[in-house]
């Protein structure tokens, strides 16, 4: 591998951070969504790397389990969310407040 | 090398895009671009079995979902309107910036050279023993998570989503087609 296993956690690091902006400025719920999977994609980058760097392949069994979590995630989400729509009509989320105090 | 530089600034740009595109759409379909530039750099990384799921679990069934979702809500976009909470670019571009640089010095300190990989690092055969061996538990317990989901989404599906209030003219109207 001629690439430094660091360049491949940096890349990892900008691509968590630019999920979290995602998740703190955009307010379609569904783009919250894919932002919290960029963010999941990025975590996922760095047990790849670690594993490839350490040589042991519990870093890519972590990814599998992430893989289904993730999947588990988007299903009951965005089911959740369309019920939401249904009931209110909106998918921003600065609007879904009914728990405010 | 070229790989890699070639899918990084693909999953970079890709990532600039799920977060700064104005329709959702396109969101999604950056999505898809980081999730196969991604796939790349996991072969750069012997990993290929991960590569592999990554393309059929994520870019094949997770991005459909998010499309079928967004075909189905086709909501007007929220973020025409002016924000309630105020401007959170400002406050959110300097502190992502910070969160960056925190990350990048946590990773220091990792050799620079590493061993070739073994023979068969990422593929099917060793992955599958390890799964089937040292996590198998886990491996069960995904299972149940998995049943779990498929459970929640038939209800959530299937509900109505909100009891229907019916006036008493339709009321007697479907008595009478009774």
């Amino acid at each position: 591998m001629t690439v430094p296993p660091q360049a491949y956690l940096v890349l990892s690091a900008a691509l968590f951070t630019l999920g979290t902006v995602g998740v703190l400025v955009r307010r379609t719920a569904l783009i919250l969504f894919m932002s919290i999977e960029l963010m999941l994609n990025a975590v996922n980058l760095a047990f790849v790397t670690l594993a490839r760097v350490h040589g042991h392949l519990g870093g890519q069994l972590a990814v599998f389990f992430v893989l289904v979590v993730a999947a588990v995630e988007v299903v009951v989400g965005l089911s959740i969310l369309v019920h939401i729509f249904r009931t209110r009509d909106t998918v921003d989320v600065d609007e879904i407040d009914l728990l405010r105090g | 090398m070229l790989l890699f530089v070639v899918g990084a600034a693909l999953s970079l740009a890709g990532g600039v895009g799920v977060v700064a595109a104005r329709e959702a759409v396109h969101s999604a379909l950056s999505l898809l671009v980081v999730l196969g530039a991604l796939a790349v750099l996991y072969l750069t990384l012997a990993a290929e079995f991960l590569a592999v799921l990554q393309v059929i679990l994520y870019a094949g069934a997770i991005v459909v979902l998010f499309l079928f979702v967004i075909m189905l809500l086709h909501a007007q976009d929220p973020e025409r309107r002016p924000s309630p909470v105020g401007a959170q670019w400002a406050l959110a571009v300097p502190l992502g910036l910070l969160l960056w640089a925190a990350l990048t010095y946590a990773s220091f300190g990792l050799p620079a050279n590493v061993r070739p990989a073994p023979r068969n690092f990422g593929a099917v055969e060793s992955v599958g023993r390890e799964l089937f061996g040292t996590f198998l538990l886990p491996f069960e317990v995904a299972s149940v998570l998995l049943l779990v989901a498929i459970v929640a989404a038939v209800v959530l599906g299937s509900a109505p989503a909100r009891p229907r209030v019916t006036s008493p003219r339709e009321r007697v109207g479907a008595g009478d087609r009774r």
